[in-house]
């Protein structure tokens, strides 16, 4: 029975072929300036901000219509964020942090869409914005606070003892933050695109296996359908917990005392 | 590894164009991703920082502007409402007043019309009856006199039936005239 499955038609799993960077036209070695399936779907997922926040609200109501409400929740929901976690004087990188969270929000759904490609899910991709936050706020405290920015490490609260113990541990964690700000994200869009696709892999048994295929086939197809919706909301909450602790760093930055 | 097949171009892909290992790990596509990940960016900055957040900025203040305006205009027209009515209720209390004033007015004219003509109307009255009494008591004085004639005269021809030529018609009268008075 085995050897004739195998005879027949093997599952195929390739769970991370989905992830891999290919040229659009033709084949051939992936340069820097190469139109590859991450410059189509980055360019759709510009497309779907144009889309939502600049043809959505050109009629600029006051009585909003279906799109524009959708728009206007969106910034409000971000402006609030920022208002609330990182002060009143982090309005003004609002839209840095808008343009990160629009970003990370679309390429994740889009990435759910069957046969794409999902930027977010690439560790180089998350990596650059996560450095970049974590330089601009750096760089942003110095130029606030100058030397006294140090004070974020210093905890004045703790019992003098306890400080350069705290110390260090307030720094060790002060740089791993790039590191689980990109891999969180990378981590779980990847993760759960590849489960996806390992049921997605066992869907077929029913056609090679009858016997066992009537039971794994249902399951599998039930499972994809779970992980999907997971994944749905997994979307959104990756790329909310992305802006939110870049809102965290932004606040530390302007407020590094305790 | 690209000498493998002709199609594999990548040393992270294999003759069947299957991933090897994980594809996030492929440093050769590291350069490709950050630079259309940082064109893509910037491009969203672009739109959002030029086109959209002002645009949005902007509708919900003015939105919220037109709230607080129209807000503002119902409360003025509220107060509007309120001085109309304490306006009408004043009207009303002062034109109950003036018609109460009307009232007692009209009655006091009609109480004095009133008294003037029983006034009068006594004054007539007794009038009358003095000139029915001042009649009466000519009435009554002529039937004393007519009455005193006939008793004198039927006195001198009942003295002369009975007494012939003894007692003159002088005495007979002062005698009747003594009678009638006592």
């Amino acid at each position: 029975m085995a050897d004739e499955a195998k005879g027949g038609g093997e599952l195929s799993f390739h769970p991370m072929d989905q992830f891999i960077v290919k040229p659009l036209f033709g084949d051939g070695p992936v340069g820097l300036f190469t139109i590859t399936n991450v410059t189509l779907w980055m360019a759709l997922t510009v497309l779907c901000i144009i889309g939502l926040f600049v043809l959505g609200t050109r009629s600029r109501a006051i009585v909003p219509s279906r799109t524009q409400s959708v728009a206007e929740l969106g910034y409000g929901f971000i402006y609030k964020m920022v208002e609330d976690v990182s002060g009143k004087d982090g309005v003004k990188y609002f839209p840095y942090i808008m343009t990160l969270f629009l970003f990370i929000v679309f390429s994740n759904f889009l990435g759910l869409l069957p046969r794409s490609f999902t930027t977010t899910s690439h560790i180089a991709v998350t990596a650059v914005m996560a450095m970049g936050v974590f330089l601009f706020v750096t760089i942003l405290g110095f130029v606030k606070h100058g030397a006294g920015f140090l004070s974020l490490f210093w905890i004045s609260s703790a019992p003098l003892a306890l400080r350069p113990i705290l110390a260090l541990i307030e720094v060790i964690s002060y740089f791993v933050r790039p590191v689980s700000h990109s891999i969180r994200l990378a981590g779980n869009m990847m993760a759960g695109h590849a489960v996806i696709k390992v049921f997605a892999s066992f869907a077929p048994l029913v056609l090679i296996s009858t016997g066992v295929g009537l039971v794994v086939t249902p399951l599998s197809i039930l499972a994809i359908t779970a992980i999907y919706a997971l994944e749905v909301l997994v979307s959104f909450i990756q790329a909310y917990v992305f802006a939110i602790l870049t809102c965290v760093y932004l606040k530390d930055a302007l407020h590094p005392h305790h | 590894m690209a000498t493998e097949t002709k199609e594999s171009f990548s040393a992270c892909v294999d003759a069947g164009g299957s991933a090897l290992g994980m594809p996030q790990l492929c440093g050769e596509w590291f350069g490709n991703q950050i630079v259309w990940l940082v064109i893509t960016l910037v491009v969203i900055y672009f739109i959002l920082s030029r086109i959209a957040l002002p645009r949005i900025a902007a509708v919900l203040a003015e939105r919220s502007g037109t709230i607080t305006n129209d807000i503002a205009a119902a409360e003025d027209l509220k107060q509007k409402a309120v001085e109309a009515e304490e306006a009408y209720q004043k009207a009303l209390v002062d034109a109950r007043a003036e018609a109460n004033r009307i009232v007692a007015e009209t009655k006091a004219d009609i109480q004095k019309d009133l008294d003037k003509a029983i006034a009068e109307a006594d004054a007539e009255i007794a009038a009358r009856a003095a000139e029915g009494e001042k009649a009466i008591a000519e009435i009554r004085e002529g039937a004393k006199e007519g009455a005193a004639a006939v008793a004198k005269d039927i006195a001198k021809d009942i003295v002369a039936a009975v007494a012939p030529g003894k007692i003159d018609a002088k005495s007979v009268t002062a005698a009747v005239t003594a009678k009638m008075k006592g």
